[in-house]
């Protein structure tokens, strides 16, 4: 049966990790390379990094770490954070990405994910999405200009870009239809990061995963809120999600992965055991 | 890259198709040499292949004919060089595919057909394979171990007897085809954790 996946998240910075606590107040956790070595050893079913530098000497930085940590671990890696072009993405994969996340460059032009994944497959272009729950009355930007997408009285979540910096600048955009719409452009994953949520560890935004996830046909990553290995279980299986994305609960050691995939196996979940085996 | 000049060379066809580094230091790491090559002439002298690949079937083929790679590949698997699919170098080998109505390279009779279920798609993760039978590449599978799998097609092979191993995803499907030095996976050995890289190394191991 089909695992449900557990994926630690590793924000780099200058070629280190940091997480940030609601996107601010970074902090130092470790080295990519050892870190990518260490969750491979753990069990983590895939892992991503997302560059938080977004600057043009940072790129350098990121293909080194990307392609040292492809040396490393043989699980699959998905890399995001600055990916504005099809040159980027081919860029990024030669590197030894398998997966390219594309964020805030997606919103600005979808034909992007719609060229990149006709170039190079659905696998390997996923949608990372930042949203926040909203009311319609508090929207404060104008709808978007593609009407499929634009937010309307219905909207419960808007998508938001460089949320990097503080909470970002809304898009006047539906996080539902984004989704269903990338989805039909090409992209073959939507990483779904809820802005309320990340850096609270009160849990995932289960509404919001449930919503994205009866939206698309696509897998859907759960990210933001993993406070406790219930959490990772709750999003999996009432949230819909095909797998739970965490960062701080693994990187300051609160949970094992292994407990994680403890707790879900021991609640029905099907999930991949690690085994040192065979090699 | 490995320093023994007497290990067996690989050559990894690299016909635009997605990740070929993972593919060539995995090889590197159960200690073959490896090359990676968008040159039918390449293929001549090796001890092995590995026809990796991710993307879109209809530009691939594109790809492999402007080379000349699909004679080449048809040769290789003629002179019984062993051959090692993976993914949609999987399914490249059937005859056709719905993925764009594209036509394959025809050295496996059969064809792809797109998951028409109401599962998610691409059939994306871990997922368990079994194997129907023995093997010399599959002996150093630990039991119930899973393996990583990306696509949205798969493979339906004419000849059930080539089928070596079977993965459910709504329904089962032929994960695993082999016949003489020929195997092909739909899932990503290089993918999927140590077990994965002994499938490549058992594999030639046997074969060459």
């Amino acid at each position: 049966m089909l695992s449900r996946r557990i994926i630690p998240c590793l924000d780099v910075k200058g070629g280190r990790v940091v997480k940030g606590v609601r996107f601010r107040d970074h902090r130092d956790a470790g080295d990519p390379v050892e870190l990518a070595r260490f969750y491979d050893e753990q069990g983590a079913d895939e892992l991503v990094f997302y560059d938080i530098t977004a600057s043009s000497d940072g790129r350098e930085i990121m293909l080194d770490v990307v392609h040292r940590v492809a040396e490393e671990v043989y699980i699959p890696l998905t890399v995001g954070g600055g990916i504005r072009s099809v040159e980027d993405v081919r860029t990024m994969l030669n590197a030894g990405a398998d997966k390219v996340s594309i964020n805030t460059a997606a919103v600005q032009n979808p034909g992007l994910v719609r060229d990149a994944a006709a170039m190079f497959g659905s696998q390997c272009i996923v949608l990372g999405m930042d949203a926040r729950r909203i009311a319609p009355s508090q929207i404060e930007a104008p709808p978007n200009e593609i009407s499929a997408i634009a937010f309307d009285d219905s909207t419960r979540w808007e998508v938001r870009t460089h949320t990097g910096a503080d909470g970002g600048r809304a898009a006047g955009i539906d996080a539902v239809k984004w989704a269903r719409y990338a989805a039909e452009l090409g992209v073959g994953e939507v990483v779904m990061n809820s802005i309320d949520a990340d850096g609270t560890k009160e849990g995932y935004d289960l509404d919001l995963m449930r919503a994205v996830a009866d939206a698309v046909s696509i897998p859907v990553i759960a990210s933001g809120g993993a406070g406790n290995v219930e959490h990772m279980t709750e999003v999996v299986t009432d949230g819909r999600a095909d797998a739970a994305l965490a960062a701080s609960i693994f990187h300051y050691g609160e949970f094992t992965i292994a407990q994680a995939k403890e707790h879900m196996r021991t609640h029905g979940v099907p999930v991949r055991l690690s085994t040192s085996a065979g090699a | 890259m490995s320093s023994n000049v007497a290990a067996p060379l690989i050559a990894v066809v690299d016909y635009g198709a997605g990740n070929l580094r993972s593919v060539a230091k995995a090889l590197e790491t159960v200690d073959f040499r490896a090359i990676v090559t968008d040159k039918a002439a390449d293929l001549e002298n090796v001890d092995g292949v590995v026809f990796p690949g991710q993307g879109i079937a209809g530009p691939c083929m594109v790809r492999l004919r402007d080379a000349g790679m699909d004679s080449a590949l048809q040769d290789l698997i003629a002179r019984d060089v062993p051959f090692f699919g993976v993914c949609l170098g999987l399914q490249l080998l059937f005859d056709k595919t719905e993925e764009g109505n594209a036509q394959c390279l025809g050295l496996i009779p059969g064809e792809n057909v797109r998951f028409a279920h109401e599962l998610t798609v691409p059939h994306m993760g871990w997922n368990d394979v079994t194997f129907t039978r023995d093997h010399p590449a599959t002996t150093n599978i630990p039991p119930n171990y899973q393996f990583y799998f990306v696509h949205s097609y798969y493979p339906k092979p004419a000849d059930g007897d080539m089928t070596l191993g079977v993965t459910d995803y709504g329904g089962q499907f032929a994960s695993v085809v082999a016949r003489d030095k020929l195997i092909a996976t739909q899932f990503h050995p290089e993918k999927s954790g140590r077990p994965g890289l002994a499938l490549y190394r058992d594999f030639f191991n046997w074969a060459i």
